[in-house]
């Protein structure tokens, strides 16, 4: 039967390889066709879509809403600047390793305190070990400041100079690709179904015989790890950091991000990053708003709302009922 | 029965919640092979005990012994993990799943290796195996691929029961496995539970008396947290202080 054979071909796996790789060959290919401001957009977004992932890692696959994501970013990026030394550029080899491994460090302590919470008091304990975080970078002389710092030299990777706009944004690509592949393999795999498990009936997976503390810290450790990876980048792309990299605006960007893309789904993250920098690129247009572009975050914040109203499961789950 | 080998020994079990308390001195064994019920009315303290012999709660007094070791200070995952299932109440099937999923999660349990996160945990075969046996022999093996919460009520009980075998354990505790269950399916679930008794330690708490008095090979009764009476169902049966307390003298 002729339709049987179409359902054969359009197996959702080979859709959603297709549509996968489609996306990696159109970001592969845009700057031959953009301008740098374009460039610089798109990287920006890339590296949002990596921390969306971080995020969605915790409250799509695991149901912890973190509201403090924006600590492990931060630290990350800030790392990059106070590790790079005055002199030269430091090598990406161990300051990428460092980096994650600040963001991943802070991540294991503030899991290991509020993963003992539930609920309410586990967003608003994150979003507490956050706030220390962003004050610390604000108000002592180890973080420079109000005003941020700038990092002189940008790291380099063998003959890779990541100081120029299209190595950064080549390597933030590649970036991207590699985590969302880890985390699709690692959803599918026990530690992932486990966490699903947690996610739906954490009593249920104790009655089985699954000490889900250890899952839930390893699960917040490896986000805390990815959103550095964002942070990395970031420090990288701009050379230059501030305070406001940990503050909770940034917790609450990614985390809409994450909602508007469709809570549960991976390609719904990344789908949220693009969206919410779309949308927050179109209300800042001059031209099209005119003045009321200074108002971007009205604008932004009403179609949100209106997204969240007409599609409850996101970009990403618009065509499915249930699930 | 005297003489038969208890797996599971809970002694002087009490546990008070503030001035209340909720269970009062208990002492109870499970043996191999053997079905022990556990009755009351509502507000007994059935639940729990149960809760405290699986590890969800701490006893405020008094030692729970797992095939001889003391598990009393082991939190609920190490217990189940040493062998002790328990099914809930209420069903707490993980509803978006598959049967076989739902299956396959408990098992496992026993197979956990959280570092190979390279490999499918759809292929991973150890697991599969024990869930697809769990499923088999809680008579699911027709609806595996079905999502759980599109099961009839019967069936996401007895889905409960094969999450429970699904880990192998050596002591069952249900709590109230026949809840909420028509005619037909109460027969169905109490034949899965004869065939249970073979190889497991069942702990039965259960509303239902012909059921109990049927398959129970021994009952205890508890009343305002402590056991009025226990033993062989007849003896239970005929005891004055329990027709008075519980049956209502019907008996």
């Amino acid at each position: 039967m002729v339709p049987r054979t179409i359902f054969v071909f359009a197996s959702p796996k080979l859709v959603r390889g297709t549509i996968f790789l489609a996306a990696a060959l159109a970001l592969a290919f845009f700057p031959l066709v953009s301008g740098k401001f374009g460039v610089d957009y798109v990287t920006k977004t890339m590296v949002f879509a990596i921390f969306a992932l971080s995020l969605e890692l915790l409250v799509g696959q695991v149901g912890l809403v973190c509201f403090g994501q924006a600590a492990f970013f931060g630290i990350a990026a800030y790392a990059v600047v106070v590790l790079s030394p005055a002199a030269g550029p430091a090598s990406v080899w161990w300051l990428l390793p460092a980096a994650l491994g600040c963001a991943a460090l802070y991540a294991l302590v503030v899991g290991a305190l509020s993963l003992r919470t539930r609920g309410v008091y586990f967003i608003m304990v994150t979003l507490a070990f956050s706030q220390m975080a962003y004050y610390v970078a604000h108000d002592t002389p180890l973080g420079g400041g109000t005003d941020g710092i700038y990092l002189n030299f940008a790291p380099t990777a063998g003959p890779i100079d990541l100081g120029k706009a299209l190595p950064v944004y080549y390597v933030t690509l590649a970036a991207l690709a590699a985590v969302f592949v880890f985390l699709a393999v690692l959803v599918r795999s026990r530690f992932g179904r486990a966490l699903a498990g947690i996610r739906v009936n954490e009593q249920r997976m104790r009655a089985a015989g699954f000490s889900t503390y250890p899952y839930k810290l390893a699960a917040f450790t490896l986000a805390g790890a990815i959103a550095g990876m964002a942070g990395f980048l970031f420090a990288v792309k701009d050379g230059f950091v501030n305070p406001e990299l940990l503050a909770w605006h940034m917790s609450g960007t990614v985390l809409m991000m994450v909602i508007l893309g469709g809570i549960g789904h991976l390609h719904g993250a990344v789908i949220g990053a693009f969206a919410f920098s779309l949308l927050q690129e179109l209300f800042m247009s001059q031209a099209l708003f005119g003045d009321f572009s200074k108002h971007w975050h009205l604008g932004v914040g009403l179609t949100i709302i209106l997204c969240v109203a007409l599609l409850p499961r996101g970009i990403a789950g618009w065509r499915r009922a249930r699930r | 029965m005297p003489g038969a080998e208890a797996i599971l020994r809970g002694t002087g079990i009490t546990r008070r919640w503030g001035g209340v308390i909720a269970v009062n001195d208990v002492s109870i064994e499970l043996a191999r092979g053997e079905v022990h019920a556990l009755i009351g009315t509502n507000g007994a303290g059935k639940s729990t005990l149960v809760n405290v012999l699986s590890g969800e709660i701490r006893a405020s007094a008094g030692t729970v012994e797992l095939a001889g070791e003391d598990v009393t200070r082991w939190p609920q995952p190490r217990r189940a993990r040493a062998g002790l299932g328990r099914s809930y109440q209420r069903s707490t099937i993980f509803p978006q799943f598959t049967v076989l999923e739902n299956c396959r999660l408990a098992a496992q349990a026993r197979f956990q290796w959280p570092w190979r996160v390279w490999s499918r945990a759809s292929r991973c075969a150890s697991s599969l195996a024990a869930a697809q046996a769990a499923a088999d022999r809680a008579g699911l093996s027709a609806v595996l691929e079905r999502e759980a919460g599109l099961l009839s009520h019967g069936e996401k009980r007895q889905l409960e029961i094969a999450m429970c075998l699904a880990t192998d354990p050596r002591v069952l505790l249900l709590d109230e496995p026949l809840a909420g269950m028509g005619a037909e399916e109460s027969e169905r679930m109490l034949a899965l539970l004869a065939g249970l008794r073979e190889g497991h330690a069942i702990l039965l708490v259960e509303h239902d008396m012909d059921a109990v008095f049927r398959i129970a090979d021994r009952i205890t009764v508890l009343v305002d947290g402590s056991v009025i009476a226990s033993g062989a169902p007849a003896a239970v049966r005929d005891n004055r202080e329990v027709q008075n307390a519980y049956l209502g003298g019907v008996h």
